[in-house]
């Protein structure tokens, strides 16, 4: 049986966790809903890229020379597999959630003979990574000093990953984020960002109809719009992942400490409970010793 | 034939402007061009310059810089998707003057063609924007 003291000790240290959890969690949905905001505000310019492109790419798709961009370089025996997480912890599920999706595509990859390549974007991710793919991951990209995310952060990203492409040390590039849909569920989600993935017959007439049977000039053709667009269209994706991932993370983080408070009330309860006991117990004992002491008189 | 059109403008962060314009100028990677209700469909890369709007309840034209990027007119309207986008208004003209000076200087102490071409490009928008700020 512990003693008082024991008690005592046991039950302040669980109220100093509570009170960081608690305070994690007030923190979390604070920076929430400006991450969702900043989320939701970056939508509309990736779904318009994605019409934009979707129409383009359908008109230069056949041509021969097109950007390997957009047709791939016509094998894939070489993927990247980037893995955004978080840079801190105390957000229960979220890495490993990832990490987990990220996982499974790996050892398909690898069960298929291909080869893969890892970039980690954040430290918990590449933590998570290290031990069974230390030899794959190429690379990790630190976030922890970007305060609030901007398109700024992802562009760097963009570049790094057409210059490997360009350079022939990849022919896939699948990112692996988070999508954000409420504070307690977040989707991992796998995106294909090299080969631009285009939307496929079932918007084959819209474009048209849309204009009225008319057709867009172009200006100055599509082959030059699009050689601009593709490259930038692999940093908007990486931004909108990065976005939906920071949503994501105050999320989880928010439903995990919300949790784990109340976890450590219960655990307090129960141990408050013991300790009044045992104290209870000691008073009784003495008391015994006391009056039998007496009666011994 | 309608006397407005719908005038999107989004940058990679937020959704800038929805809204009804009678006219739109558009700084195209082959000339600025006017954009009325009714205008055929075109797809252009953007210079960075200024786009002008004319809202359909205002005589006087916003002024907008954008730091290049696509316009596509459809049936529907004119939609901007702008690589950045910023009010002319809140911009700071001796902030700008100072940075220009700054990225001359680094352009001369550029070492490598890589960080000097992105130097250049930095240069170009900042130039631009100076003297639309001038005009």
């Amino acid at each position: 049986m512990a003693s008082l003291k024991d008690l005592k000790i046991r039950i302040n240290s669980v109220k100093s966790t509570q009170k960081i959890t608690s305070a994690k969690k007030m923190v979390a949905a604070a920076k929430l809903r400006r991450a969702q905001e900043a989320a939701e505000a970056a939508r509309p310019y990736a779904e318009r890229m994605e019409n934009v492109l979707t129409g383009l790419g359908q008109a230069v798709v056949d041509q021969p020379g097109g950007s390997p961009l957009l047709i791939g370089t016509g094998k894939d025996d070489v993927e990247l597999v980037i893995v955004a997480g978080s840079e801190r912890g105390l957000c229960g599920g979220f890495n490993t959630n990832i990490v987990k999706a990220a996982r499974v595509h790996i050892v398909e990859r690898l069960a298929a003979g291909k080869q893969v390549k890892i970039l980690c974007i954040g430290k918990k991710t590449y933590a998570l990574l290290r031990r069974d793919y230390g030899e794959m991951i190429i690379g990790q990209k630190d976030m922890s000093g970007v305060k609030s995310l901007g398109f700024a952060d992802a562009q760097p990203i963009a570049t790094e990953l057409m210059d490997m492409f360009e350079r022939g040390e990849f022919d896939v590039a699948t990112l692996f984020y988070s999508k954000f849909q409420s504070a307690l569920t977040q989707i991992p989600t796998k995106q294909q960002l090299i080969p631009v993935p285009l939307l496929s017959a079932a918007n084959d007439e819209e474009p048209a109809d849309e204009l009225g049977g008319a057709s867009y000039d172009y200006e100055p053709d599509e082959a030059s719009i699009l050689e601009d667009l593709l490259p930038r269209n692999v940093a908007v994706q990486i931004y909108r992942g990065l976005l939906e991932n920071a949503a994501s993370e105050q999320g989880a983080s928010m439903t995990a400490m919300d949790n784990a408070t109340r976890n450590a009330g219960e655990i307090i309860d129960k141990l408050t409970l013991v300790y009044n006991r045992t104290r209870q117990a000691a008073i009784t004992s003495e008391l015994i010793e006391i009056i039998s002491g007496a009666e011994a008189l | 034939m309608t006397d407005s059109l719908k005038f999107e403008l989004v940058s990679p962060e937020r959704l800038l402007k929805d809204m009804q314009a009678v006219e739109v100028v558009v700084p195209g990677s082959e000339g600025d061009f006017g954009v009325l209700p009714g205008h055929a469909p075109v797809m252009t890369a953007l210079r960075p310059g200024v786009v002008s709007v004319t809202a359909s309840d205002g005589d006087t034209a916003e002024r907008l810089f954008v730091k290049g990027g696509l316009a596509q007119v459809g049936v529907s309207g004119l939609t901007i998707l702008a690589e950045e986008a910023m009010d002319m208004d809140g911009i700071d003209a001796d902030e700008l003057k100072q940075k220009l000076a700054d990225t001359r200087e680094d352009i001369e102490d550029a070492e490598d063609d890589v960080e000097k071409a992105r130097l250049i490009g930095e240069l170009e928008w900042m130039t631009a924007l100076s003297e639309a700020l001038a005009a």
